[in-house]
């Protein structure tokens, strides 16, 4: 064998070996645990579970009236308010109701959590320099990663369902939120830092009354990213037993089903649109203070 | 002139200040006479304050005076620690600032010192209100009296009504009367102004000054204020210390660096100001012969003694303290003297 024409490699055997030994102690691992792992997870089963049964039970009428109630709020627009409910009732009527409701519980679940759990790793990575070096390159691999790479342990340690797609839905859609605090609350301007220090104000003060307040648009974008890009995993999720507009997208791919799969996806986007722009107005309204008319 | 020496409130003693890692090892250097030159140089590392000795006494305004990069806003930075020297000591009240925990350290900021910034430094997403009541807040003050304190201080520097305005919608000067008030909210008897009128125009900037001194004729604070516009450190200072390459290179009565300045770079520092305005009869004042005629006051300016002086040219003018006391005399021809520039050679030279 020729140094030069062939990369040194482990051999055959011993590589198909090495596979076979991780795969087999992960199998017994995820044997011996699963049911445990389970059962951590269990309440965000019930809160999904929960919340879709609460939308799909609920009367229309009522859904619509608390979209557009919702969707005015937060925007404070009359049109995107109407543009929301209209889309809704569009999407009601060409029969896709009920796979809506399962998507935006789905959405909202994943969203919660990844506003829970990111904005304080964020705000942790914004106070040490270590913790960012250390998150960032998670982030990445977190982001960059295909996607069926890491469904596959989780649907070998959960099985498919629910549970194990609102995780992968997470794991694609927490890095932005993190790393949007993180910047966020780095970029606030340092002498306005400087002035709560020479006021005397604590870590927690100068966290709550300063940095988060300046940081806010920065944040608010990472939840409109992450709203986004939990959106954009619906499909995927489907092919983990997640239901939802993203099922009937993947059987129109499987069977060729051009106009089922054109309407699920239209209703994706709609969704889409709907909370991104709504998201997008809340976050400016935030921050009206910079919007006011400058002096001259 | 030991006029009524007064308490001193804040003593800074052989302060050094280098950046760079190994910051301590180099001030031994520094104090056998390494240059700043040299330690950048060959060591990369900076000089920020070198061998700062200053007493300032309570209730009177010290003027820190130097161009950017002297190390001033280095200075000012000390005195609440939100930089940390490299080494030397610093007493407020004889209270050692630098031995202070963090807890400490925080509740001398709350309620000894306040500080006004170059750049205003509001809280942009609070009304004007909020930004005064901010030191108060950080004290835990209750909300109701925060406020009412706060609408107090906004109505003192003039800005009644714009108590639930934001920032951005306020010029520069308003704006940095909302920092003014939002520092004297707190009342803590020093006063820290980082530049706080450099950024505002010339009209303005005058207002402001006016607005302090005003402030000050009634609060009484111990001021450090921070500039490099001689003629607001003329007007503003008790006392002005001229700093250069992180040294203090005079000190003293304002009337003292006009009259003596210590050395080229001072006498080049003040030469383009209005002597006539700023030089005062007791600068120039002979004690030898008593005068005679209605008496000038001490603190009287040159340009405003000057046509009083004019209409009878040898005669000496006796000049009085507050209580009327004879101290000594003036004529014109000493007036005259006090307005051209020290440096004969110079004019000489120029007139070739």
């Amino acid at each position: 064998m020729d140094f030069w024409t062939e990369i040194p490699s482990l051999g055959r055997n011993d590589l198909r070996d090495l596979k076979k030994g991780i795969d087999a102690s992960f199998r017994s691992f995820s044997r011996a645990y699963g049911p445990e792992i389970e059962a951590f997870f269990d309440p965000l089963y019930f809160f999904l579970v929960r919340l879709e049964k609460l939308l799909i039970a609920a009367p229309w009428p009522i859904i619509l009236v608390v979209v557009g109630a919702l969707a005015y709020l937060g925007s404070r627009s009359w049109k995107l308010a109407l543009g929301s409910v209209l889309s809704f009732i569009i999407i009601g009527y060409f029969g896709m109701w009920k796979d809506m409701m399962a998507t935006i519980s789905l959405i909202s679940v994943a969203t919660v959590i990844c506003i829970a759990i990111g904005i304080p790793i964020g705000i942790l990575m914004s106070r040490y320099d270590r913790m960012q070096a250390a998150i960032t390159p998670i982030l990445d691999l977190m982001q960059t990663i295909p996607i069926f790479v890491y469904l596959l342990p989780v649907v070998m340690l959960l099985g498919i369902g629910r549970v194990p797609g609102l995780i992968a839905v997470i794991v694609y859609a927490l890095p932005p939120i993190i790393r949007l605090t993180n910047l966020g609350i780095r970029l606030v301007d340092k002498e306005i830092l400087e002035a709560a220090d020479a006021f005397g104000s604590d870590y927690r003060q100068k966290l709550f009354s300063v940095q988060i307040p300046l940081a806010l648009p920065n944040i608010f974008a990472g939840v409109n990213q992450t709203i986004m890009m939990a959106l954009a995993m619906v499909v995927i999720a489907s092919m983990i037993g997640v239901k939802g507009l993203g099922m009937p997208v993947l059987q129109s791919i499987q069977n060729q089903y051009l106009t089922l799969g054109l309407m699920n996806g239209l209703a994706i986007v709609a969704l889409a649109i709907i909370f991104d722009r709504v998201s997008q107005r809340y976050g400016k309204r935030l921050q009206a203070h910079r919007y006011g008319k400058e002096h001259e | 002139m030991a006029k009524n020496m007064s308490k001193v409130k804040l003593e800074i003693k052989n302060l050094y200040k280098i950046f760079g890692v190994k910051d301590t090892s180099f001030v031994s250097k520094i104090r056998d006479g390494m240059s700043k030159q040299e330690l950048l140089d060959k060591h990369n590392h900076v000089l920020g304050l070198n061998n700062i000795n200053l007493s300032i006494p309570e209730q009177k305004v010290q003027v820190i005076m130097g161009l950017s990069g002297s190390g001033k806003s280095t200075l000012i930075r000390h005195v609440n620690r939100l930089i940390e020297p490299t080494s030397g000591e610093l007493y407020v009240d004889g209270e050692n600032v630098l031995e202070m925990s963090q807890s400490q350290l925080r509740e001398f900021r709350r309620k000894s010192t306040s500080m006004v910034f170059q750049k205003f430094a509001l809280l942009p997403h609070k009304t004007v209100s909020q930004n005064v009541a901010y030191g108060l807040t950080i004290q835990g003050v209750k909300e109701k009296l925060a406020k009412e304190q706060s609408h107090r201080w906004i109505d003192r520097v003039g800005l009644g009504g714009f108590e639930e305005r934001y920032p951005a919608q306020l010029s520069g000067g308003m704006q940095q009367r909302v920092g003014l008030a939002r520092a004297l909210a707190t009342d803590a008897p020093i006063l820290l102004m980082d530049e706080a009128f450099s950024a505002l125009d010339p009209l303005i900037r005058t207002d402001m000054q006016n607005i302090l001194l005003e402030l000050q004729e009634e609060l009484h604070k111990t001021i450090l204020f921070i500039t490099h516009d001689l003629d607001e450190a003329l007007r503003i200072g008790d006392n002005i210390a001229i700093l250069r390459d992180g040294k203090v290179i005079q000190e003293g009565d304002p009337q003292e660096i006009i009259m003596n300045p210590a050395d080229a770079y001072i006498k080049d520092f003040i030469k383009d100001i209005n002597r006539s305005r700023v030089v005062e009869l007791r600068s120039i004042i002979n004690k030898k012969v008593k005068g005679s005629g209605p008496g000038l006051k001490l603190n009287m300016s040159v340009e405003d003694a000057l046509p009083i002086l004019n209409a009878s040219k040898t005669k000496s003018f006796a000049v009085v303290d507050d209580k009327n006391k004879i101290l000594g005399s003036v004529n014109l021809n000493s007036a005259i003297k006090a307005l051209s520039r020290a440096d004969e050679s110079k004019v000489a030279e120029r007139y070739k």
